[in-house]
């Protein structure tokens, strides 16, 4: 049994964090595809319209990567985690059908308009279709986090005589508190994303000397939607997510944090290692009194360490949460100074000659996706020991029938198969972007 | 209530068969129909820009399911954990196969995902037939509705058989015959030329192998599961199901001789339809009977959700059924009439 709950988070958090890489530059890119499109059509400029075609056809590939990878995540919540749904169907099953019934088919159909239709549709035509598939994937984002808000912060539910939980308020589980600055806190992830994904490849292009005009489109457009995804993710949202853990999970907020004693005035940890076995923080680099001051917004509140919480309900991998949280953090205040220098030396016109920022920000690529990752990995393993916090334990989620051996033979099915479609995918996304925009017609590499 | 949700979910699965099994079906004589890369191209860009719609209809009946009988989800889920599992990685390949194709004109890229593609969707018909033909059957329910089912066992129909045993393999085949006629009606209707012909041709084989392996399946489905039959002597109006199944499968044979296309696709649609719906009939309200003991099947009565939920569902599951209707009408609208095929490097 012990083996198998193991192998069964292990593959479902290697599906998921697989999963993940893909919606987050969709539903970013999604956005970014309408501005540029929008601007197409209100200055009637050619450019920007090669452009939106150039990331739409990126956005295909990685949209066909988002939806064969998101099947299994829907199909695991029965076939791993069957216990899990009994408990918890009644309620979440209302969000996850919500998100077929309403999203996807929105989502999908309009992408088949999108990308065969210009023709057909026209200008104004194919500029709503793109609206479509943008509103389709947000729409997918905030159905899918109020169902992870609902396992972080249970609401709306009753519990039935047979011990399952039950939708008590439709509203209540879709207006979860937790839900909207998780969803605004994710969504500016994705935005951060496709942002520097976007002005990676002009940089790429400047640094290259080759596609310069769209090049710079994509650098305007990305370092502009950079910057401001990449202050509001820290300032409010990241902020409040801080305070939303601290208030209604204690235990995870001092794990994250690395704090280990209840402290008055405690101290924010930059940088250390957690020592688990003595309880305490490695070679610290702190700043004194910050951690009351971000969580309670008093330099002398006291804040709770793991100390004042029984053993069994702490988070079960202590150090990874607390370098995937400060990871997180860290980046995305890299992300702040990057982008603001970009964005001030594209306001002094000087950021299509500044060799060294061009560089920087062709390189930043993966760190996005790391801070997004690693920004779920904070959120999933603060909820343990949890599964559904406070009214279900993980251990208690898994499928009673489905052994050890057969969740591995899967998991390693799984292994195989995304290694090989990750690097299919890096290929095609790479050809296209050496292929480069307003060659739309592939004969030209041939 | 709970019926209402039975009528739901029985409608989104058949509007899968119907809408993913043209595309499936495409792949199946995807090989054989088409010859050359003009051809094939022909067929993708048939299927292009709607068949991931066409499989929501899936993820969105799996999402339905789960909301309204999250006890049933979860034991056939866990139940058919490697099936289903194999049923995973094929659609992934065949998704692959499809999209990824068309981004390197290389005659052996090109080669390598058309197998693919043509391969994962054979299988896949076949999974799926045998997924519906265990559910026909009947699977080792224990008392606390959780079964494993692993993948044979002695070929032969036992309460404690494996997924595939000659019944459920049976099945596999009728779904397989099924797609292959429903899926070459659709090229022949968008194509023209050689490929019209031959996809004409190999739906008019097709057509007799429907014929010849539905009567199999009818008589062992009656040896094996009488029970099917109660619904319909208690309410006797259910035989319009059959009727109309059987009305699709003259209809094919009819507009075969009278080479009307869209007409054959109609009926192959109506077949299907049909016959879906008689298998819901008559299971009803069994949504997975047990082959060990009848009062361990899992009906939509001891699996459903609570009250409110199923009621509040009603709501927007009625308007985002309505809403994907109106989007898949103007889709197929948009794209209706004989393919123009774009030029290398656009569209598929
Ligand atoms: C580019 C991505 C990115 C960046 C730069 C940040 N985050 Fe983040 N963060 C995420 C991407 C993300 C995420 C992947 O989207 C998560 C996972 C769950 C969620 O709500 O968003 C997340 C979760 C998350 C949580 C956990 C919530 C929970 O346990 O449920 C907290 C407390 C923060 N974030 C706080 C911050 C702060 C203070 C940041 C300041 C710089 C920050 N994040 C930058
Ligand atoms: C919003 C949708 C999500 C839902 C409903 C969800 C739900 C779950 C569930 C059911 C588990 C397995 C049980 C467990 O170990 O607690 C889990 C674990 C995990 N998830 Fe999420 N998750 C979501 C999003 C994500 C994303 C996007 C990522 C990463 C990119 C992620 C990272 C993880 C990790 C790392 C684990 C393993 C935790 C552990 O085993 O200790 N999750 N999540
Ligand atoms: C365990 C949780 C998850 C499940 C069950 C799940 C399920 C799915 C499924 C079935 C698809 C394919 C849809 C199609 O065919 O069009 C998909 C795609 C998608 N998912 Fe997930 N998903 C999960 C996590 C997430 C998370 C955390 C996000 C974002 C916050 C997300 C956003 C999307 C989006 C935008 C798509 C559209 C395709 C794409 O963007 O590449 N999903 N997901």
């Amino acid at each position: 049994m012990e083996d198998a709950f193991i192998i069964n988070r292990l593959q479902f958090a290697f599906t998921i964090m697989f999963h993940y890489i893909f919606p987050q530059l969709t539903m970013g890119l999604g956005l970014l595809i309408v501005v540029l499109k929008g601007l197409a059509l209100w200055k009637g400029d050619q450019r920007y319209n090669e452009s939106a075609k150039f990331w739409a056809k990126i956005f295909a590939v990685n949209f066909a990567m988002g939806v064969v990878t998101g099947i299994p995540m829907e199909f695991q919540f029965g076939t791993n985690w069957a216990k899990f749904s009994v408990f918890a169907g009644g309620v979440i099953g209302q969000t996850l059908a919500m998100e077929g019934v309403f999203a996807f088919f929105l989502e999908s159909s309009f992408l088949g308009l999108f990308l065969f239709g210009e023709k057909k549709l026209g200008q104004v035509g194919h500029f709503i279709s793109a609206v479509f598939v943008f509103l389709g994937s947000w729409l997918s984002g905030y159905l899918i986090v109020a169902t992870n808000a609902w396992m972080q912060h249970p609401v709306a539910y009753s519990t039935a005589a047979d011990g399952s939980v039950q939708l008590a308020s439709f509203w209540g589980l879709l207006l979860n508190p937790w839900a909207g600055w998780q969803y605004a806190h994710t969504m500016l992830g994705s935005v951060i994303t496709a942002a520097f994904v976007m002005s990676a490849v002009g940089a790429y292009y400047l640094l290259a000397n080759r596609n310069e005009t769209h090049g710079k489109i994509f650098l305007r457009v990305g370092v502009i939607a950079g910057l401001i995804a990449s202050v509001f993710s820290a300032f409010p949202t990241g902020d409040i997510q801080g305070k939303n853990v601290a208030k209604h999970q204690p235990v995870t907020l001092a794990a994250m944090e690395g704090l280990f004693e209840t402290k008055r005035g405690a101290e924010l940890v930059l940088i250390g290692q957690p020592d688990m076995d003595k309880l305490k923080i490695d070679n610290p680099l702190h700043i004194p009194r910050m951690l009351s001051f971000l969580t309670y917004n008093r330099w002398k509140a006291e804040v709770k360490g793991l100390d004042a919480f029984p053993r069994e309900n702490w988070p079960d991998n202590i150090p990874l949460l607390y370098y995937a949280y400060h990871i997180m953090v860290g980046l995305g205040t890299i992300f702040i100074a990057i982008m603001a220098a970009a964005a001030f030396l594209l306001w002094r016109r000087k950021l299509y000659s500044t060799r060294w920022l061009l560089w920087i920000l062709m390189l930043a690529v993966p760190f996005p996706y790391i801070a997004n990752t690693t920004g779920w990995m904070t959120a999933d393993l603060g909820r343990q020991p949890w599964l559904v916090y406070g009214l279900m334990r993980t251990v208690d989620g898994i499928s009673p029938t489905v052994s050890a051996g057969n969740s591995l033979f899967t998991l390693i099915g799984f292994m195989g198969m995304y290694t090989l479609l990750g690097l299919l995918f890096l290929f095609l996304v790479l050809k296209t972007v050496f292929q480069g925009p307003g060659s739309a017609h592939g004969e030209a590499v041939n | 209530m709970e019926t209402f949700w039975f009528i739901a979910i029985g409608f989104m699965l058949t509007m899968y068969v119907i809408l993913d099994g043209f595309d499936l079906g495409a792949g199946i004589v995807h090989l054989i129909a088409a010859k050359s890369d003009d051809e094939r191209r022909s067929i993708l860009n048939a299927i292009g820009p709607v068949w991931d719609g066409n499989e929501v209809w899936l993820l969105a009946a799996g999402g339905t399911l789960y909301f309204a009988f999250p006890l049933l989800y979860a034991s056939s889920f866990s139940g058919f954990y490697l099936p289903l599992m194999m049923v995973l990685w094929l659609l992934m390949l065949r998704a692959i196969g499809i999209e990824f194709r068309h981004h390197i004109h290389h005659p052996l890229w090109k080669s390598f995902w058309d197998v693919v593609f043509s391969i994962a969707s054979i299988l896949l018909t076949i999974f799926l037939g045998a997924a519906l033909g265990n559910v026909v059957r009947g699977v080792p329910l224990n008392t606390d509705g959780y079964f494993f089912e692993p993948l044979w066992t002695t070929f032969t129909v036992v309460p404690e058989a494996g997924i595939l045993d000659w019944f459920t393999l049976l099945m596999g085949l009728v779904a397989f015959a099924t797609l292959t006629a429903h899926g070459a009606n659709y090229i022949a209707m968008k194509t023209s030329g050689k490929l019209l012909k031959r996809s004409r041709a190999i739906s008019r084989i097709a057509a007799w192998g429907v014929l010849a392996t539905s009567l199999l399946a009818l008589i062992a489905v009656s040896t094996i599961r009488p029970q099917i039959w109660h619904p319909y002597s208690a309410h006797p109006w259910g035989f319009i199901f059959p009727l109309i199944g059987l009305a699709g499968l003259g209809g094919m044979f009819y507009f075969h001789q009278k080479t009307s296309d869209t007409a054959a696709f109609l009926s192959s649609t109506a077949f299907i339809a049909g016959m879906a719906a008689s298998t819901a009939f008559g299971l009803y309200p069994n949504l997975l009977p047990a082959s060990t003991s009848p009062e361990y099947s899992l009906t939509i009565f001891n699996t459903a959700a609570g009250e409110y939920g199923l009621k509040v569902g009603l709501v927007w599951w009625i308007i985002g059924i309505s809403l994907t209707c109106l989007y898949f009408a103007y889709l197929f609208y948009s794209f209706r009439g004989k393919i123009k095929l774009p030029a290398q490097g656009e569209g598929y």
